[in-house]
């Protein structure tokens, strides 16, 4: 009974036991659509918040124009899948999957660029102030969606699945999207990827302790200020790769398509505890599958079903599920 | 003896506060220099502007002839520079095995170093795979300081090691800091506690609002307790 008192191990049990409580409202095939489509929205908030977190983690520093990284990667997802219409409409599993890969390769290239540009114009100048961090970004914001709109136009652009992801399988009398099965497990690479570079590497040390106390990080004699354009820059490229994703899912890309997801991707950061990467992890699922057990139940209470599961978890936990210890 | 870093009227603010005026301190090659002062005096400021966390307004820091004063703190500690904080500066959510290896070199560990360290804080060995944040107060003192002689460093700089620690913890770092000093160890150190202050310090350099008012060796202020209460306000040793 004792283990049951211990915070992390409780904030690990609310993902399962809030799954368990969905389960006697709906048939078990509904459950299992629900639940997976759940996850599958969850992994890609999660590819979108996991950079931020990590920006604001180690750097102080919260950037409203994330939202413009994520626009931006569904842009170049456009183009590239409209750039190999061969493969794109081909019905096998290996084009497909190389069509993603070309998009989610030239995403991450393009939005680690412009997130070092962004870091290089903007964001170096506004370290320890977050008032005119957020003044800046929301600034930039509006600059980076007219140079998109100056680059692909006002109006909306169509982007399809690629052929061998449309459909749908049935597991157990459940109709679940190949997308979503393809989303989740991306999500679920990217989510190990980082946990193996935080936990068992030299990098990840270093972006962990620096979470934690960044003047002792340096006086250890690393320089801390190449670290945060490094992870400025992977944060930016992680919400390309959430852009080319969701961007694919909606079928329908436009500027607005990032900033509308901010409202969730905050929620997450602050649910999970800010700076925390498994916390963004378990907080994305979370809202994930709020939205569609909402979704499903209660249509009307949709987005208003997470601002109140978020003010619930802060009663609970005023500093998110997992919250970051500071030195 | 030479000298191994001299500061030369250093004058560092901190926002709008004035807090060192004009600091002079020496320390020489391989002995214990001992920063003593009342609260507020500016030991800690004088350590920080050691390793660029603090920029000096004015004045020179010389480490082995190279000036330091404009340096990033990286650059200060990679010429040899160990800094423990009076915080500690602790990973806490890191293992003990993690806060030791950021501060080795390529994270690899000097196997006779390392035996040094189990030797002088046994308890570290038992802890290596533990969260540091799980650690007690003097066991996370231990890891500071471990952590700073994980390898061979020119200069260490030690913020009151001994604050809020057990007599018995206490021991245990007197008795590592002695050792070091027996290897010619340079050390800066600052330190409320008269016991350690009194067991390794070989010089001594007291401070006052924002400035050194005296300088020699500690066994002569150790002495002469007229001397203590001019310079700090009370006898040391009626302050254990």
């Amino acid at each position: 009974m004792n283990r049951l008192r211990d915070p992390q191990l409780q904030a690990r049990l609310v993902l399962p036991l809030f799954m368990l409580a969905a389960l006697p409202f709906m048939n078990l095939a509904t459950w299992l659509t629900l639940t997976v489509a759940g996850f599958a929205m969850g992994m890609m908030l999660f590819l979108m918040a996991s950079g931020l977190t990590l920006v604001f983690g180690l750097m102080d520093v919260i950037t409203f124009a994330h939202g413009a990284f994520i626009s931006l990667g569904a842009y170049v997802a456009t183009d590239v899948v409209a750039a190999l219409p061969h493969l794109a409409a081909s019905a096998s599993w290996l084009a497909a999957l190389a069509v993603l890969a070309a998009a989610l390769t030239a995403a991450i290239v393009l939005t680690g660029v412009a997130g070092w540009i962004f870091e290089i114009v903007l964001i170096r100048r506004v370290y320890g102030s977050h008032l005119r961090q957020i003044l800046i970004t929301v600034g930039g914001l509006i600059v980076a969606q007219e140079l998109m709109v100056a680059v692909w136009g006002a109006n909306p652009i169509p982007i399809a699945k690629p052929l061998a992801f449309q459909g749908s399988i049935v597991i157990l009398g459940a109709s679940i999207e190949i997308f979503r099965l393809v989303a989740v497990a991306l999500g679920l690479a990217v989510f190990a990827g980082l946990e193996f570079i935080l936990s068992r590497t030299r990098l990840g040390l270093m972006v962990r302790a620096g979470v934690e106390n960044i003047e002792m990080v340096e006086a250890l004699g690393f320089r801390v200020k190449r670290l945060f354009v490094a992870v400025f820059v992977a944060g930016c490229a992680l919400a390309g790769v959430g852009g080319v994703m969701w961007g694919i899912y909606q079928g329908l890309v436009t500027t607005g398509l990032g900033p509308e997801m901010m409202i969730l991707v905050f929620i997450i950061l602050i649910m999970g505890g800010m700076g925390s990467v498994g916390g963004a992890f378990v907080a994305a699922v979370l809202v994930g599958l709020m939205t569609n057990y909402a979704g499903f139940l209660a249509p009307r209470l949709a987005l208003g079903s997470n601002i109140a599961l978020m003010v619930l978890v802060l009663l609970w936990r005023p500093r998110g599920l997992f919250p970051l210890v500071r030195g | 003896m030479d000298e191994l870093l001299t500061l030369s009227g250093v004058v560092t603010d901190i926002g709008a506060y004035h807090i060192l005026h004009g600091v002079d301190l020496t320390v020489r090659r391989g002995r214990v220099t001992m920063l003593l002062g009342r609260n507020g005096a500016g030991k800690t400021t004088t350590l920080r502007s050691i390793m660029g966390l603090w920029r000096p307004r004015a004045g020179a820091i010389r480490f082995d002839g190279a000036d330091l004063v404009g340096l990033d703190t990286p650059d200060i500690a990679r010429r040899g520079i160990a800094y423990v904080p009076e915080n500690m500066g602790i990973f806490s959510q890191l293992t003990v095995a993690e806060n030791m290896k950021l501060a080795a070199t390529g994270a690899r560990f000097d196997a006779a170093r390392l035996d040094d360290v189990f030797r002088f804080f046994p308890i570290l060995k038992t802890k290596w795979h533990d969260r540091a944040g799980l650690m007690s107060g003097g066991q996370k003192q231990m890891l500071a300081v471990a952590r700073a002689i994980v390898e061979e460093r020119r200069l260490m700089i030690i913020d009151e090691p001994t604050k809020g620690l057990a007599p018995a913890v206490i021991d245990q770092l007197i008795a590592c800091l002695l050792e070091l000093k027996a290897r010619d160890t340079t050390i800066l150190l600052v330190e409320q506690n008269f016991h350690m202050a009194r067991s390794v310090g070989d010089d001594v350099a007291v401070m006052d609002n924002g400035v050194v008012v005296h300088v020699g060796p500690m066994a002569e202020l150790a002495a002469d307790s007229d001397l203590q209460t001019r310079l700090l306000g009370l006898s040391l040793a009626a302050h254990q």
